[in-house]
């Protein structure tokens, strides 16, 4: 399965905020075990929404701006973007399903 | 999301903790086409465990996280098939067997091994639903960095609460432990790092009633439940650890629970219901540690192999 692709504070902007498709973003640290169980379930999503949707990861001790300015205190988040505005957040860990429909309602 | 009926198992196994990956490992490895159906995360409790220090055979502790990720490599390795699916229904088949609906898709299985587990318990306190991802956690290994420096509470007396306040005091600079209790029930080498610990204050016999903030979380408030004054705590986190409820609802109807909602089991862990077995925390007088619940797993699927040689189901 491909990993999920990972986006930085300086890579933001054109990545995410200028991307012509919608994103989700995947708040995560090494640290934070939830976050690597999620990972494979992201990569899934990632795979089944190929063409229609980005997806990213942001490794939050590593890029600290991002994650202060959308207030994050809690991993992993998935937030999702279309152009350029957020549209979605999820906290924690939701059923796959879930995470769907939320992604779902998010570009709509 | 449209109804579809796939090809069936031979094994289902309900949950993938430790129990349950570890009964897919013996499942694929006796040749039986085994999946594993996780609601949320694979590895349960123990993927939000920072360090396992009483699992046998790692004397400097393991981490949660990545046992669990070799649970799953090792039972994928086997030929065990993971679906991060939620079973709804589960319902015996006339003719032997049993028909399982997920939020994804119906499946047949002819034995099932339950290991749901058991998920952990909200306050239900106003402020709690709300403030969840702003200062109120159930993971403080995912989220106590969050707050470097800051004051935060733990509240709960049980290992759990005792594990997540020590590993908090990395971060923040002092934890409010707050048990509605006078005594704890903590291992007492947990109780004794706690005692020991200086960032950690004790709060005996409070209750969390309310827990304050707009954006985030500002504060806790709290009532001593021996003399009923009412104080507030000025934090920014709290961290909920203080129980957990069997996830027994599939099993309703189906099998005995009891009072707690665990599964009645022999020694195989074999309920009452020819082929279903049920393995783990979701079973009655669990040990609920994790060597147990994987130990479980084993004799579970050992015993749905058995059940079904014995009933003359894939052989050959």
């Amino acid at each position: 399965m491909a990993a999920t692709p990972e986006v930085t504070d300086t890579t933001f902007d054109a990545d995410v905020m200028k991307s012509d498709l919608p994103v989700l973003v995947d708040f995560w640290a090494p640290w934070c075990g939830p976050c690597r169980m999620v990972a494979p379930i992201v990569e899934e999503l990632g795979e089944e929404y190929a063409g229609r949707v980005s997806f990213y990861k942001m490794n939050t001790d590593e890029n600290p701006a991002v994650p202060s300015q959308y207030g994050i205190r809690s991993i992993p988040s998935l937030l999702i973007f279309k152009g350029g505005e957020l549209k979605g957040t999820i906290v924690g860990f939701r059923p796959k399903s879930d995470l769907r429909k939320r992604l779902e309602e998010a570009i709509a | 999301m449209s109804e579809r009926t796939t090809a069936g198992y031979d094994i289902a196994v309900v949950g993938g903790g430790g129990a349950g990956l570890t009964a897919a490992i013996y499942g694929a490895r006796a040749r039986r086409r085994t999946v594993v159906f996780e609601r949320l995360m694979t590895g349960g409790q123990i993927a939000t465990t920072g360090l396992v220090e009483n699992y046998p055979g790692f004397p400097k502790g393991v981490n949660g996280t990545d046992l669990a990720i070799s649970l799953v490599q090792q039972a994928e390795r086997f030929g065990a098939e993971l679906r991060y699916e939620d079973v709804r229904m589960l319902k015996r088949l006339p003719g032997g067997g049993f028909r399982l609906e997920s939020d994804e898709g119906v499946y047949r299985a002819h034995a099932v091994i339950a290991t749901a587990g058991a998920d952990y318990d909200k306050l239900g306190v106003p402020g709690e639903a709300e403030l969840v991802g702003r200062g109120v956690s159930y993971c403080a290994t995912c989220d106590a960095a969050f707050f470097q420096g800051e004051e935060v509470v733990v509240v709960g007396g049980g290992d759990a609460a005792f594990d997540e306040a020590l590993f908090t005091t990395r971060y923040a600079s002092k934890v409010s432990l707050v048990h509605r209790r006078e005594t704890f029930r903590a291992s007492a080498l947990l109780q004794e790092r706690v005692f020991a610990n200086p960032r950690i204050e004790l709060v005996r016999n409070c209750v969390v009633e309310r827990i304050a903030g707009a954006e985030a979380v500002t504060g806790a408030e709290l009532r001593n439940v021996a003399t009923g004054v009412a104080f507030t705590l000025p934090v920014a986190a709290v961290f909920i650890f203080i129980g957990q409820t069997p996830n027994s609802h599939l099993l309703k109807g189906l099998v005995e629970l009891d009072e707690g909602g665990h599964a009645r089991v022999d020694l195989r862990m074999h309920t009452a219901v020819p082929g279903l077995f049920v393995a783990g925390d979701l079973r009655m007088a669990a040990a609920r540690q994790l060597v147990s619940a994987c130990g479980d797993g084993a004799t579970a699927a050992l015993a749905a192999e058995a059940y079904l040689a014995e009933a003359g189901i894939g052989e050959g």
